[in-house]
């Protein structure tokens, strides 16, 4: 029962004021509700049948409230309770008057309902938001050793699904069973004072019945318990397979896989099955016993009647108001089964939040400021242990000064990196002490650390969202001013909501840049940091090649697409220049592309929708129109044939599943019996209008400099010239909004900067011709100054899920950078460079310590004789530390 | 603008037909000389350019098709042209066979086109062609017996040279 008064006193902490006021509305409902169950008897009791009485008056009195009392309490209480005297009325005013109450009394019944119902959901809501956003706030408090030990996907559900329930429970969590107690009682007091023995009748079966049924409901709760675990394990499997789907296909265990999940679905069905025959017996015995009182009515009561001792009018009486019994107690009864199921539900996701050691809730407040470190760095007798208590650091004693550069090296397993995760606070403390300047380290708060120390580790985590974004994550500490475009009252209203289910209000559209620590102001300033920490880690070139294949909205980045522009025009010039002019073949309206396919000729633009794409051209119905208007089929049908009749000579011999069928046939394998059987009927000159289609498809994707059939004579390049006009011209206008043709002066939004600046393809057969047209293009982009325009693309790349869209380089790259531009008093990397090749780790280690020079460096290498390179050296040996000795190093010597 | 050039004027049948006359693939049939063509790169360098160097790793060879190349080989004294080749010249055929280094550098000493045979492709169609694979194997036989013979008067001569 414990469970339970934490469930309630987290309502009624939380929910207390708003439970009292809809209990206020809905007790202030109960006669609003009963006086409109009245009213229609009166009218036609009282107003439209009642001869006699309007036979000898001509007024009635209205309003005219009384409670009678039964006449076996009437000694002490008095023969009735007059609440209002009223006032006459005559007949028609009488009858319109009380219509007129009936409806107005409707009207406020709908509307208490209707204020009741809204009250609850928003307060459910409410509640529901405050414990959903308190599960996360703690996932975020979790120890570090905890976290590796959880499933994303089991918390995930619990947050999301399991706690649902308990929104739609809240609301009625006080006032329901309130509300249903009253109308059973009221009903079992009404029996009662009919007659005290058929009261106490009911009552006994009432009482049998509350104690019996959630008796036997609770091994059903017990198994809903066991049925929720095995529903948020089943979510843990399938993250784990959508995880680890690479790997499961690699080891071909997919079958595995299937038998583990098959397993679990089996137990889910039996427990859903058994909870499913409990719940339907429960049902019928609830049903079964709710029948037996009127069976002891009409026996007992009815054996009364005929002896005499009870009036048929009292029994008639008692039976009536026992119809209002059963419902209040069953759904009182189903009340009590939603109340202990979202309890059980409460209790399981409480469990699961509350690991040791939790980080306290200061530790994460927002700071008013956060000092410089001073002074030193020092270890005191540090021994530091990881998750399964293996001593990792022994009794390490050591001061760092804030501007050394200082390497980490030693053997595999020799504490070193047990070094860095300290830092990051990854490995627990078990003796000793750390402090930094004046603070202790494991005492001090998150907010100081991550402005103070940087920390990158050989696999940092990157969200889903572009490298600028991930890169300028490390200094998003805490939400600055809101910006001047921001719906100010709108955001002091979501602010105000979120204080109401006690969520923090920090603003998420304000500036949560710390423009001090990055030492930029303007968005100039941020381009000129972000790219000088892009080239001290060697990300440079790979979010130039990036951007080269981003796409850029024209309208947002007028003058960039401009540039652009100029910067094909300048490419052109250069390329003629420097003799290089046969390498790109430039998309020219006016003449035909041999290092393009035939659909891309005829198509001649890019577009973004699937439909027109140059493998989809067959199936467009414009394109063939177009084809029958022009008379292209036939030289279609012609090249298709001679395509069909070489790749037959060539590959017939070839096993279906040879590597060339996909490295060069036109034909897949599986269709080249078929494309043998048409070859013969059209030479026999019997093709039909299927073999000639299918041989049309063949040459769309012929490419003459490539291909070398030597397809593309004189005569069918001037006909597809004619066809490419035609195509754009007769384009239907649905079809030309989402298509971009290409056009020597206009920038085309559907294709990569490199497709706009090349405007062209670069030629096949021609030696180094990529490589070379890319050296000219970058110069071409450095002189115009466009290169900050492709920078600028290539930083709004998404990294995607877990950074998995960059290489593992790139990854540990992008980490160093977003420890890097924290520009933090010391950083600690931890193996970060680990799997780059020996010349990028040389030249990375260099151009970081000329970055941090005079500010604190720990580097724990994966290579010892980058050691060299730093101010100071640490050698460590089975968690000690065995050597320690600083150097000059050429560095330092040119600097002094 | 200048004009891109027309490309390659040859088309894949020139190619075969220039295949035909490089001795190793005499005897092999059109279709797989057709495939052969097919499935390597039509390839053009300017005049100056290096197909490869002396001790790169060799994974591919050249059939010249227009132009010509010298074969200059690193001496103690600096590079020396040893050999100059022109149209239908096969160079750096030894890679296609064996995993040796480069032995001398080729430079085009005129704008070139050539066909750029992998060594990749040549065994893989030389896995599936046994036939093929039979014709190489008997021309090269005949390489090897003339080289004997080559040998044997060349001893001949040195024995009655005195030299030996």
């Amino acid at each position: 029962m414990a469970g339970e008064s934490t469930l309630y006193r987290y309502i009624w902490q939380h929910s207390r004021r708003e439970q009292l006021v809809v209990l206020i509305v809905a007790v202030a409902a109960q006669p609003v509700y009963f006086l409109s169950l009245t009213l229609p008897k009166l009218i036609v009791n009282g107003a439209i049948s009642d001869e006699k009485y309007w036979a000898a008056h001509t007024t009635r009195n209205f309003l005219h409230f009384v409670i009678g009392i039964p006449e076996s309490l009437q000694g002490w209480l008095g023969t009735q309770w007059v609440l209002l005297s009223g006032f006459e009325l005559e007949r028609v005013p009488y009858l319109v008057a009380l219509s007129v109450a009936f409806l107005v009394l409707v009207g406020a019944t709908g509307f208490l309902k209707f204020l009741m119902n809204t009250m609850k959901g928003r307060m459910g809501e409410r509640l529901l938001r405050r414990l959903r956003y308190e599960l996360v706030d703690k996932v975020l408090r979790f120890p570090s050793a905890h976290l590796r030990r959880t499933k994303q996907s089991e918390i995930a559900s619990m947050i999301k699904d399991e706690v649902e329930p308990l929104g739609g429970f809240i609301g009625d969590a006080i006032v329901w069973p309130v509300f249903l107690a009253g109308q059973a009682l009221t009903a079992l007091i009404f029996i009662i004072v009919q007659n005290a023995w058929l009261g106490l009748i009911t009552a006994t079966v009432v009482s049998a019945q509350a104690l019996i049924i959630p008796r036997l409901r609770r091994p059903i709760l017990k198994l809903g318990k066991l049925r929720q675990v095995q529903a948020r394990e089943l979510a843990g499997r399938v993250g784990e397979i959508v995880d680890g789907g690479a790997d499961i296909r690699v080891h071909g265990t997919s079958n595995w896989e299937r038998a583990e999940i098959v397993r679990r679905l089996g137990k889910i069905y039996d427990i859903r099955f058994d909870i499913y025959q409990r719940k339907y017996f429960v049902k019928s015995l609830n049903n079964f016993i709710a029948q037996m009182t009127p069976f002891v009515f009409y026996l007992v009561g009815g054996y009364l009647a005929i002896k005499g001792q009870l009036d048929v009018g009292q029994l008639l009486a008692v039976i009536v108001a026992y119809k209002d019994l059963p419902g209040p107690i069953k759904e009182l009864i189903d009340w009590d089964l939603a109340r202990q199921d979202v309890q059980i539900k409460y209790d399981q996701v409480m469990d699961q939040f509350h690991p040791d050691n939790m980080v306290p809730a200061e530790l994460q407040a927002p700071l008013a400021d956060a000092p410089l470190l001073s002074g030193q760095i020092e270890l005191k007798g540090v021994t530091a242990v990881d998750d399964a208590g293996f001593t990792l650091l022994d009794n390490v004693d050591l001061s760092l000064n804030l501007n050394q550069s200082v390497a980490a090296t030693g053997g595999a397993g020799c504490g070193k990196e047990a070094l860095g995760l300290l830092f990051a606070r990854q490995v627990t403390l078990k003796s000793g002490a750390v402090r930094l300047g004046g603070v202790e380290l494991t005492t001090a708060s998150d907010g100081f650390l991550g402005r103070r120390i940087a920390y990158a580790g050989p696999d940092g985590y990157f969200f889903p969202l572009n490298l600028k974004d991930n890169l300028l994550y490390g200094l998003k500490y805490q939400p600055g001013p809101l910006p001047e475009s921001c719906d100010r009252v709108a955001s002091a209203r979501f602010a105000a909501e979120a204080r109401r289910a006690g969520n923090p209000d920090f603003a998420l559209d304000a500036d949560w840049l710390d423009y001090e620590a990055l030492r930029a102001h303007t968005p100039t300033e941020i381009t000129d940091r972000i790219a000088e920490v892009l080239s001290v880690v060697g990300l440079e070139s790979d979010v130039y090649q990036f951007g080269l294949q981003a796409r850029l909205d024209p309208k947002a980045n007028a003058s960039a697409a401009q540039r652009i522009v100029e910067a094909r025009h300048a490419l052109r010039e250069r390329l003629a220049a420097e003799n290089m002019s046969t390498l790109v073949e430039p998309f020219d309206p006016g003449s035909y592309n041999r290092n393009a396919s035939i659909a891309e000729n005829l198509l001649f633009g890019t577009s973004i929708d699937p439909e027109l794409q140059p493998s989809a051209l067959p199936h467009l119905p414009h394109f063939r129109r177009v084809v029958a208007e022009e008379g292209l089929e036939g030289d279609l049908v012609a090249m298709g044939l001679s395509i069909a009749d070489t790749m037959i000579e060539l590959f017939r011999d070839f096993p279906p599943d040879h590597p060339f069928f996909d490295e060069f046939s036109f034909i897949p394998a599986a269709e080249l019996p078929a494309y043998q059987a048409i070859v013969k009927r059209v030479k026999a000159g019997g093709a039909t209008y299927a073999d000639r289609s299918q041989l049309s498809v063949l040459p769309l994707r012929y490419v003459e400099a490539r291909h070398r059939l030597g397809l593309i004579t004189p005569q069918i390049r001037e006909r597809l010239l004619v066809a490419r006009r035609t195509f754009a011209e007769t384009l239907p206008a649905e079809l030309k909004a989402r298509i971009e043709f290409y056009e020597t002066d206009r920038y085309n939004a559907a294709a990569s900067l490199q497709d706009n600046i090349l405007l062209g393809r670069v030629a096949y057969g021609m030696a180094e011709a990529a490589t070379r047209v890319g050296v000219v293009m970058r110069q071409v982009l450095d002189q115009l100054d466009v290169r900050d325009v492709i920078i600028d693309a290539g930083l709004a790349y998404n990294v995607g899920a877990a950074g998995k869209r960059l290489t593992p380089a790139q990854r540990q790259k992008l980490g160093l950078a977003r420890a890097l531009i924290k520009n933090t008093d010391f950083l600690v990397l931890n193996s970060t460079v680990s799997t780059l090749d020996d010349q990028q780790k040389i030249e990375i280690v260099d151009r970081v310590l000329a970055y941090r020079q005079g500010k604190g460096t720990v580097w724990v290498l994966s290579k010892d004789d980058l050691a060299l390179r730093f101010d100071r050296v640490l050698v460590f040996d089975h968690g000690r530390l065995v050597t320690d000795k600083e150097q000059v190093t050429m560095a330092r010597a040119a600097a002094q | 603008m200048s004009g891109v050039s027309e490309g390659p004027a040859m088309s894949i049948q020139t190619e075969v037909e220039r295949l035909r006359r490089v001795p190793l693939f005499a005897a092999i049939d059109t279709s797989r000389l057709k495939l052969l063509a097919f499935t390597s790169e039509r390839l053009a360098f300017e005049k100056g350019a290096v197909l490869f160097r002396q001790g790169d790793r060799g994974d591919s060879a050249y059939l010249i098709l227009d132009g010509s190349v010298d074969v200059v080989v690193d001496s103690d004294k600096g590079p020396v042209t040893v050999a100059h080749l022109g149209q239908n010249a096969f160079v750096g055929e030894i890679s296609l066979l064996c995993d040796t280094p480069r032995t001398a550098a080729v430079v085009a000493t005129a704008p070139l086109d050539t066909l750029k045979i992998k060594k990749e492709l040549f065994f893989q169609l030389l896995r599936d062609m046994p036939q093929m694979t039979l014709e190489i194997m008997r021309e090269l036989a005949e390489r090897l017996n003339n080289t004997n013979k080559e040998l044997s008067v060349a001893h001949a001569k040195l024995r009655s040279a005195g030299l030996e």
